[in-house]
């Protein structure tokens, strides 16, 4: 009786012999793991980075919007009408499923500091922002809820402001700014934040008290939006109720008339984004298992002419002494050999792929260890699935036509 | 003394759809005892080589018993012949079937291999059964550098490597020259002498049966002739 360590040596003798050979029927196996790794990769990359862009709007972000107004027969879009308030959301932040708010006032205006000017849209906002959007300063620090009460004339930046009235890379902090021809005193810097799903630059703006909007800018009392942050991202859809429920009623509205507010969630988006991307990531994985499972075919064609073609051999070593099991698991164990052997190279030229199209392609493309591991046991399983048939036709040999087989 | 080969009665019939059969072996009685060196001829037809392949434990008799080695092989499933294959038969080829790409060495271990020796028992037999064939020096080469009469006595050696109780050579000459056939019979004639090693031949060529002490000759799946040639000396 033969052992499975002298069994799996006679297996790699046999196919270190026909070396060239069991590299081209491997290829198969090769190509089809390397696509499951790089599809894989890209799918996983393409999620997290849609993740990633919702997560970068806030953290389980509600926004409430004023409603339409019908002035003479127009109606103005949403947002037209002028009937939120920073009291609003002062009463919203008291609602239990809600973490934080911010009023947003936003004020196109021209930037003037050090001999240089820009264009922007200057947004007031509570000391609340930073945790509603997620969006941390890089340098200074953000103002403090007694200065947004005393309406103080300070200002954070963002990226792309600092670098069109600071092109000489200048430390913006301390420096005085004028808005409307307002000076205001740069406190901090924000962190950049890139651009939004719809492409605009989010850096491109500049952050001050919405209190100092309010009275120093616009010098009106309602607000453009008002940025709430539910608990988790389990209690958006109840404290959206809540929202509506309170401003209703804020808002003596009747029932059956029409709101003036409008409450919105970002998880629906999220929720189709993402489920987008992974659609995308099945389907190309699904593709990637097919040629896979043409590689697996590609191993039990070569397997089985490498039966007919070795025919006098297994005739020979049954002859020897070789039990009919000992035959069919030196054959099996070649085939699964030339799978996992195949795997393993895939997994490599996938790893090495996926690194590449990161690079070149500025896509993100995460490999994960949960695919290489599927892929390595799926290549296993397609060498033991189509290996067995060769192998028990090599097995079930009669030994002596196989020795006389030309 | 248990005889290696008893046999008797032994009928091998092939069947054949809408008759009664092809008969390869009619009736046969035979028994080889230890140290024995047997030919057997008869022309193509006669049943000599399933008569080969029965000894041999590759196949199976239709009637009849067959003792090996006083085992019946009635008695014994597959992986047990096989087994019996391994460690008391061995095999010699008319087309020699050493496994190409693979050192004289690596092909005399083979039959070990099967039989479950270890690795430094092997290599040592190994070594030791091709010196016994003259061939130690070539250990290492593979089959496509060595001759013909080389081959077959590596495929000899093969044969011997598991001090196995028969061994069986199917035309073992067949695909030689004169001369190559002439060493690979002093061979076999040399290890039944000095060794007692119980050979049993087949072959169609008088000159090479002669080399034998006994000839027995089938014909129509019969045995007709069993006759101990006398003993000869040979240079």
């Amino acid at each position: 009786m033969i052992s499975f360590i002298q069994t799996l040596r006679l297996a790699l003798t046999a196919l270190v012999r026909n070396r060239s050979r069991s590299l081209l029927t491997m290829l198969g196996v090769v190509i089809g793991v390397a696509a499951v790794i790089v599809t894989v990769a890209i799918g996983t990359g393409a999620s997290s980075s849609v993740a990633d862009q919702i997560n970068g709007l806030g953290s389980n972000l509600i926004v409430v919007l004023p409603g339409s107004v019908q002035t003479s027969g127009a109606r103005t879009g949403n947002g037209g009408a002028s009937t939120l308030t920073a009291a609003d959301g002062m009463t919203i932040a008291k609602l239990p499923g809600v973490a934080a708010v911010s009023p947003v006032v936003t004020v196109r205006t021209q930037l003037v500091a050090a001999g240089q000017n820009w264009q922007t849209s200057a947004a007031g906002v509570a000391p609340s922002y930073t945790f509603v959007r997620t969006w941390p300063v890089e340098s200074g620090r953000f103002f403090t809820q007694p200065e947004t009460d005393a309406a103080a004339k300070v200002a954070v930046l963002g990226q792309t402001v600092i670098q069109q009235l600071f092109p000489s890379g200048a430390d913006p902090v301390g420096q005085v700014v004028l808005i409307r021809g307002v000076p205001f005193t740069v406190i901090g810097t924000l962190s950049a934040k890139g651009q939004s799903g719809a492409g605009q630059d989010q850096d491109d703006t500049v952050l001050i008290p919405y209190t100092s909007a309010l009275e120093r800018l616009t010098g009106s009392t309602t607000v453009a939006t008002l940025m709430v942050s539910a608990t988790s991202a389990s209690t958006i859809g109840s404290a959206q109720n809540e929202i509506t429920a309170l401003l209703e009623q804020r808002h003596r509205i009747v029932a059956g008339q029409p709101d003036d507010f409008q409450v919105r969630n970002l998880a629906d988006i999220a929720q189709a984004a993402s489920s987008t991307a992974s659609i995308l990531a099945v389907l190309l994985a699904s593709v990637a298992a097919v040629s896979l499972i043409v590689g697996g075919i590609g191993i039990m064609n070569i397997m089985l002419v490498s039966v007919t073609e070795r025919t006098r051999e297994i005739g020979l070593r049954v002859a020897l002494g070789a039990r009919a099991a000992s035959i069919l698991r030196q054959f099996l164990i070649e085939a699964v050999v030339l799978s996992t052997g195949g795997g393993a190279i895939g997994v490599l030229i996938g790893v090495i792929g996926a690194a590449a199209i990161a690079y070149f392609a500025h896509w993100p493309a995460t490999v994960s260890i949960v695919a290489v591991g599927l892929a390595l046991a799926f290549s296993a399983a397609v060498g033991v699935f189509f290996g067995y048939w060769p192998a028990r036709k090599a097995a079930a040999l009669d030994p002596i036509s196989a020795l006389r087989f030309e | 003394m248990t005889p290696v080969v008893e046999v008797r009665n032994l009928r091998k019939v092939y069947p054949l759809e809408g008759s009664e059969g092809v008969v390869a072996l009619n009736d046969v009685d035979l028994t080889i005892d230890p140290g024995e060196f047997v030919a057997v001829m008869g022309p193509s037809g006669s049943g000599k080589s399933t008569f080969m392949h029965i000894v041999g434990l590759l196949d199976r008799a239709t009637s009849g018993t067959y003792r090996f080695d006083g085992h019946d092989v009635a008695d014994l499933d597959g992986n047990a012949l096989a087994d019996l294959r391994s460690r008391a038969l061995g095999f010699v080829f008319q087309a020699y079937n050493l496994l190409p790409r693979t050192t004289a060495l690596e092909n005399v271990e083979l039959p070990m291999i099967y039989a479950g020796v270890p690795a430094g028992e092997r290599r040592r037999a190994a070594l030791e059964a091709l010196d016994a064939v003259g061939l130690a020096k070539v250990a290492q080469h593979q089959p496509n550098q060595l001759s013909g009469g080389q081959q077959q006595r590596v495929a000899i050696a093969r044969s011997i490597v598991n001090q196995p109780s028969l061994i069986l050579a199917d035309e073992p000459t067949g695909a030689l020259d004169t001369a190559s056939s002439e060493d690979v019979m002093a061979l076999f004639r040399r290890l039944n002498e000095e060794r007692g090693m119980t050979v049993m031949l087949v072959t169609h060529e008088p000159d090479v049966a002669a080399h034998a002490k006994r000839l027995v000759t089938f014909r129509d799946g019969n045995i007709v002739g069993d006759t101990k040639t006398k003993e000869k000396v040979h240079a």
